[in-house]
């Protein structure tokens, strides 16, 4: 084997020098989370890099429901993947059809819809929050899931849309001709052709919006309030109205609640870098 | 386009079929779903919510509110400021994460996690680490000088210079990895050639690296800009627009009205936004729509 030179040793000490502040910059927080989620709360409070006597009984209380700020996590978990869940599904069948309407059928008008949606990505949704508090009031969905499924699809499908169209545009034209060549009806089209096709984005997108919605905080928590109607990222926050929060269970109900998006998020990385990048700046 | 849609729908005569192919009427029933959240939660909330701004006795209201006032200068700050370091961060961070090493690879996914989790309880764990009593930070420059740490939440500058910190740890990720992406496009003979020609880093990144990827950096900056209006976690989780509220952002100072059953200031001062946003807004859609 052949030593390294002086000069490779100087450019990965270099890279060292970097890599490690970007991995300590970026674990400490999450690292911090961990660490409350199995301390006894005299550990938590020390300041200690690891607790004396690691624990999981701060687990066994979430998920026995035996503290005043957990006794409804399992409605609320519930609440929460119904939503996200929900909001994956209608935002795929909104854009999915948007896309093909707009890409493959050139419907009249198409174009300006793409840049109605488009204008709509990019207000900031902290600024439309605040309008769509009262339409849902007029509307009478407050404290109603609806309200908060509704407002995550219209969030969530301007981009969708327009990823799902540029992914679209990449088809060859002439599947669709020798489609309708054999007699394909349009609705064949999209079944048999165009759904199959774009399977990779589908997943991408669908990933997208399951993601927003479940990590979704402002509209969460202005849209619902009641205790049994509310998401986790809502009845965490609401940990803080006590002046004696208990951290450490914040923190490992916090924990519990981050691992399905990251578990998602790395089991369809491929899809995401993909699909996501290519369409959230073209330069 | 609406005229069309119940055109099709209410009138199915002669004249429209001869000008409508099945496909096209297909076209338009696939449309239809996002035309209606489209008007019923886009369209009809924004021109309710310019209703209710329209009072002129409103912006005189805000004008003379202080925390409005240092609520714009602290989103200039963040905007300004912050995101530039970030791009710049970001910037840098491409080039690193772009280096064929094993275990560089292993930091990018590791590196994704801020992006990929969400950020209420991150922020919150951030949160506990600064409490000047209980927290981790103080605890050590406490054990290393013997000296009380600073009371970090308490000052607005400090505060917000956190809530800025807690931004870019949270996006951080997603724009190096745009900017790697782009990065990686760049043709490798160009480099290599410019080995051969003994050229130095800062050449190659200035004479190579730069003109290919400056409008995609000024793209990512402006869109950064953008969504950072909307970033309502970052500054409420952490300070919740305290201490006094000196902290307040645009975003959080709309919410804050609202909860104050103040509707129309809320409105109002997302209007005072729209000089700055709408031409951002233009010129990304010009860039994006092409």
């Amino acid at each position: 084997m052949k030593l390294p030179s002086l000069r490779e040793v100087g450019t990965e000490a270099r890279l060292l020098l970097i890599g490690i502040p970007v991995f300590l910059w970026t674990m400490i927080p999450i690292y911090h989370m961990f660490l409350f989620a199995i301390s006894p709360k005299e550990d938590a409070f020390s300041g200690k890099l690891w607790p004396d006597h690691p624990t999981l009984h701060n687990f066994e209380i979430v998920f026995k429901q035996q503290h005043y700020f957990l006794r409804d996590f399992y409605v609320q978990f519930w609440n929460s993947t119904v939503i996200a869940a929900s909001v994956g599904v209608l935002t795929l069948f909104i854009a999915t059809a948007a896309a093909f309407s707009i890409s493959r059928l050139k419907v009249p008008g198409g174009r300006m819809v793409l840049n109605l949606a488009l204008f709509t990505y990019f207000i900031p949704a902290a600024f439309l929050a605040v309008p769509m508090y009262r339409t849902m009031g007029n509307y009478g969905l407050l404290n109603n899931h609806w309200s908060l499924i509704l407002a995550m699809v219209t969030i969530a499908s301007p981009y969708a849309i327009w990823v799902l169209k540029q992914a679209s545009d990449k088809l060859p034209v002439e599947l669709d001709e020798a489609a309708v060549m054999d007699g394909a009806t349009t609705l064949q089209i999209f079944r048999l052709v165009y759904l199959p096709l774009m399977m990779p984005s589908l997943v991408a997108i669908g990933t997208y919006a399951v993601l927003l919605a479940w990590n979704e905080y402002l509209y969460a928590f202005l849209l619902l309030s009641n205790d049994r109607e509310i998401t986790l990222p809502v009845a965490l926050g609401n940990f803080l109205a006590a002046d004696d929060s208990p951290w450490e269970l914040l923190m490992t109900t916090g924990f519990i609640y981050a691992l399905p998006p990251a578990a998602v998020y790395y089991a369809f990385r491929r899809y995401m870098v993909g699909g996501l990048t290519a369409g959230a700046v073209k330069s | 386009m609406a005229i069309t849609l119940s055109g099709a729908q209410a009138i199915p005569g002669p004249p429209l079929s001869s000008r409508l192919t099945p496909a096209q009427v297909w076209g338009i029933v696939l449309l239809a779903p996002y035309l209606l959240v489209f008007l019923a939660f886009v369209v009809y909330p924004v021109c309710y919510g310019l209703w209710l701004a329209r009072a002129p006795s409103n912006y005189v209201a805000l004008y003379n509110d202080p925390i409005f006032a240092r609520a714009a200068i602290n989103t200039l700050i963040f905007l300004v400021i912050g995101i530039n370091i970030k791009m710049l961060i970001a910037l840098f961070l491409s080039g690193f994460f772009a280096q064929q090493r094993t275990w560089i690879k292993w930091l990018s996914v590791i590196f994704i996690l801020p992006w990929a989790v969400p950020s209420i309880p991150t922020i919150l764990s951030v949160r506990f680490m600064l409490n000047p009593e209980w927290g981790m930070i103080n605890h050590y420059i406490f054990s290393l000088t013997g000296e009380d740490g600073p009371n970090w939440l308490n000052d607005p500058t400090v505060a917000l210079t956190m809530a800025i910190a807690v931004h870019i740890w949270k996006s951080l990720p997603f724009w190096t990895l745009i900017l790697i992406t782009g990065r990686l496009a760049i043709s490798h003979d160009l480099f290599e050639a410019a080995e051969v020609d003994g050229a130095s880093w800062w050449q190659k990144f200035r004479y190579i690296t730069w003109p290919s990827m400056q409008t995609l950096y000024v793209t990512c900056t402006l869109l950064s800009m953008i969504w950072t209006l909307g970033d309502f976690n970052s500054v409420y989780l952490l300070t919740g627009g305290g201490p006094a509220d000196l902290t307040h952002v645009l975003a959080t100072l709309g919410i804050r009205y609202l909860r104050l059953d103040q509707l129309s200031l809320a409105m109002a001062s997302i209007v005072c936004a729209m000089p700055f946003v709408l031409p951002l807004v233009y010129f990304m859609m010009k860039r994006l729509s092409r």
